[in-house]
């Protein structure tokens, strides 16, 4: 694992992640300063510098990528820091997959009274039975139904499957080489993606029209957008991610065996795929 | 931009702010790291000082109550994630590079990232304190460091205390992300895993540990602010949620964190004493095993920190057994630390004294830990000042202390001049005697029933709040010393040589002090 130091890129002083830091600081501030009333063009401004860093800095290390300037061992800090960062966000949905069992197992069982609750359910909420769904004793939210798991739910889970086999495709016909094939593939992923994302689009909508299963629906609403809804934003940022990278194939970029940023994004989509896959089993399938 | 023109670049070294705006280098981006951790401990030193001189006496003279639960809220907050774990952060930059035999960290620009971001998110958990003009109705949080649900739900300005914790994440997750992929992947050629410093490979698993909690401590602050202002009932029972919940989830990061505050320590005193005691570290392979072990213990016993909340008893009984079974890893660390000085050739240079006193200080907090971890006995013991004495001693005298003693044990390694020894001296003494001054006490107030976190007390605990009173200003000002020893020793003094200390051995003591800006740019060769 360990080669010799000398080779290893090691950029000049740059402004970008500076400008990073400001972006994040106005883009989190301003949604602050909008909670406290106030308007968003705070956030909007910190959004646009966030952006220009994405471009500047994605773009300086692109530049430096195609001009052969990362050797083997700076590609490996690369696949680290990728597999660790997937790490990270694996451990962010995990906080969300637990509070959801803490609550389906514990919770919600000792609010109906069992283990030593009974007293303070008698004295407190003799009306409630434990029970999934739910949205508490104070029926926070109103009377509101469940989300099948055999409709949509279990078309994304296909489109999602599928794109993670189109992925695959496109990534094999890059190591052999075949351009077009790697363009195809990358442009049905991507596809598959965004199809996803209106369809997700789409069932929220009719949640909250025909179901009134809103964010607001008790705990049972709480878990269900945030964890369908992180997830969500997960996709988008994965779709766009291959975007990129077709946009870069379609420029030329990569070679058959040099395409760490192709990779990249491709373990991120396999990581999103498996979330899902973990939503649809314990969100919508086990109700 | 080519790497031949990149080699002309190597002897310049920028100048002015933008050296420090836009720099790339792991030594140049440490000293920010050390810099802005000392600011925030001062910082977090004079909120403590506001707590001890409203407890120097009962009744209410100094603050108001609102104002005293900001301060102990900001007290823990600014020392936790501003001071401890940037500084630990520092040493990692500085040292890590050097003493694997790296010319800087495996991501220089993302290094820079890590940092910048740390001034921001300390400005946003802060300016809340200075809203209104009026500096004591700031409004700031005053919820406790471990915002608990639901009364944290009940702060009007939290949406800026999430947003300074979810840019404190992301700084920590990058900065552990660079210290992993550097430890894993620059090692000079020959450096085996089981050839590196301690202080690595407690990096290495610090930052994995960093990796794992962060995000989790991110979900649950995300959590926080989606009931606050979206309507979501996580911690609302009335919605099916539970208060517990938060807890939980909380702690599932606390725990962990408080292990990533203390194993770089663990580090740093495992390069220390071997130096001064002239031996090699006894039991470096179980050294690193209980390291292992200790880190994968804390994933397991968070809910020690919440025995009287109403837990099934079967919980409480795993919980405790859990929590205790951590004194077996931790034991064979302090041993190993006896051992390698067992018949050593000891001598006492100042960061000797540090470490020793570490091993001592810390091994006391470590006890009043497993008192706290028997179940029944925490029934007594919960949220009295017993707790607030068992984690400043081993956060003061542990991560703390170790943090001094990395200071001067590398300092002449970074400046290239020794440090006045009298003033060191000066600072080592009365800094201990303060801090056992300040915090001893606190093991009586505690198990006399004494709770934490409120503003006034009858009139029996007067007299150990008075010495607790006297050691924290004591301590304080001493840490002035600190400041001026440093800056004296920046600006000149005794040369240092290359090895500094007579039993040095390591990387880092073979190339020139002050380390040159770029350093090994070519590989060592490690036997």
């Amino acid at each position: 694992m360990s080669q010799a130091a000398g080779g290893y890129y090691l950029p000049e002083p740059s402004k970008w992640p500076i400008i990073g830091s400001i972006g994040l600081f106005l883009m989190t501030g301003g949604f602050g300063l909008y909670l406290m009333g106030m308007s968003m063009i705070t956030m909007y401004i910190g959004m646009a510098v966030l952006v220009y860093m994405l471009f500047g800095w994605f773009g300086t290390v692109i530049k430096e990528s195609e001009g052969g300037l990362y050797n083997d061992q700076v590609d490996m800090s690369f696949r680290m820091s990728m597999g660790w960062f997937i790490f990270s966000e694996v451990m962010f949905f995990a906080a969300f997959f637990g509070a959801l069992y803490y609550i389906r197992v514990f919770a919600d069982p000792w609010l109906g009274g069992a283990g030593n609750n009974l007293m303070t359910h008698d004295w407190l909420y003799p009306e409630y039975t434990s029970t999934w769904p739910t949205n508490g004793p104070g029926n926070v939210g109103g009377d509101f139904q469940t989300m099948g798991a055999w409709g949509i739910p279990a078309i994304n889970t296909l489109i999602l499957l599928t794109s993670g086999a189109t992925v695959t495709w496109a990534h094999w016909g890059l190591k052999k080489d075949n351009r077009s094939q790697l363009i195809l593939g990358l442009f049905l992923t991507v596809a598959l993606g965004f199809l996803f994302v209106g369809f997700q689009a789409y069932e929220y909508i009719h949640a909250y029209n025909d179901l009134n299963l809103k964010l607001t629906s008790g705990v049972y609403g709480s878990t269900f957008y945030m964890l369908t809804g992180f997830h969500g934003l997960h996709v988008t940022i994965g779709a766009i991610m291959l975007l990129v990278m077709l946009f870069r194939s379609m420029k030329g970029h990569f070679t058959h065996e040099n395409h760490f940023a192709f990779e990249a994004a491709a373990w991120y989509w396999h990581f999103v795929d498996v979330v899902w896959l973990g939503l649809f089993i314990f969100v919508y399938w086990l109700v | 931009m080519t790497a031949t023109t990149h080699e002309e670049h190597h002897d310049e070294i920028p100048t002015g702010i933008k050296r420090w705006l836009f720099t790339t280098n792991h030594k140049d981006i440490g000293t920010m790291y050390l810099w802005f951790s000392f600011i925030m401990l001062l910082i977090g030193g004079l909120f403590a000082l506001v707590i001890r001189a409203e407890l120097f006496q009962p009744g209410m003279q100094v603050v108001d109550p609102n104002f005293f639960n900001m301060m102990t809220t900001l007290h823990g907050l600014v020392m936790v994630f501003g001071a401890i774990m940037p500084a630990f952060v520092g040493l990692a930059n500085w040292q890590i590079p050097l003493m694997v035999g790296a010319p800087d960290m495996a991501l220089p620009r993302m290094n820079n990232w890590s940092f910048w971001i740390l001034p921001f998110a300390g400005f946003m958990l802060l300016a809340p304190m200075f809203v209104g003009g009026n500096f004591a109705s700031g409004q700031g949080p005053a919820f406790g460091w471990t915002f608990y649900e639901p009364l944290s739900g009940q702060y009007d300005k939290l949406v800026f205390f999430v947003f300074a914790v979810h840019l404190l994440g992301f700084s920590s997750i990058m900065g552990s992300i660079n210290i992993i992929a550097t430890i894993l992947n620059m090692r000079a050629p020959g450096m085996t895993l089981m050839k590196m410093p301690m202080f690595v490979w407690t990096w290495l698993i610090t930052a994995f540990l960093l990796i794992a909690v962060m995000p989790v401590l991110a979900g649950v602050v995300t959590m926080m602010l989606t009931d606050k202002y979206f309507g979501t009932s996580f911690f609302d029972a009335a919605g099916g949620g539970d208060p517990v919940l938060f807890q939980h989830v909380f702690w599932f990061f606390g725990h962990p964190e408080v292990y990533i505050m203390i194993l770089p320590a663990f580090g740093v005193v495992s390069e220390i004493i071997p130096t001064f005691a002239r031996k090699k570290l006894f039991g470096y392979a179980s050294m690193v095993y209980a390291t292992a072990s200790i880190a994968f213990l804390s994933f397991i016993v968070w809910a020690h920190h919440m025995f009287t909340v109403g837990m099934p008893v079967a919980g409480e009984l795993y919980f405790m057994y859990a929590t205790v079974l951590i004194a077996v890893p931790t034991g064979v660390k302090v041993f190993n630390w006896i051992s390698t000085m067992y018949r050593g050739s000891m001598t006492y240079e100042i960061p000797m004294l540090w470490a020793l006193c570490f091993v001592i200080l810390f091994t006391i907090g470590g006890f009043s830990g497993l008192m706290l971890g028997v179940a029944p006995a925490d029934f007594q013991y919960h949220d009295t000042y017993f707790v607030v004495a068992h984690f400043h001693y081993v956060l003061v005298s542990g991560s703390l202390f170790g943090l001094f003693a990395g200071v001067y044990y590398w300092l002449p390694k970074w400046t290239g001049n020794m440090y006045s020894n009298g003033l060191a001296q000066l600072h080592f003494w009365l800094s201990t005697i303060a801090m056992n001054l300040t915090f001893f006490p606190m093991h009586f107030t505690g198990l006399a029933g004494m709770p934490r976190r409120y503003a006034d007390y009858p009139l029996q605990f007067t007299e150990f709040n008075v010495m607790s009173s006297v050691g924290a200003f004591m301590f304080g000002f001493s840490q002035l010393i600190f400041l001026w020893l440093v800056i004296k020793t920046i600006k000149g003094g005794e040369k240092a040589t290359d090895r500094v200390w007579e039993g040095s051995h390591g990387l880092e003591w073979t190339i020139p002090s002050p380390a040159p800006y770029h350093s090994f740019t070519t590989a060592p060769e490690v036997k």
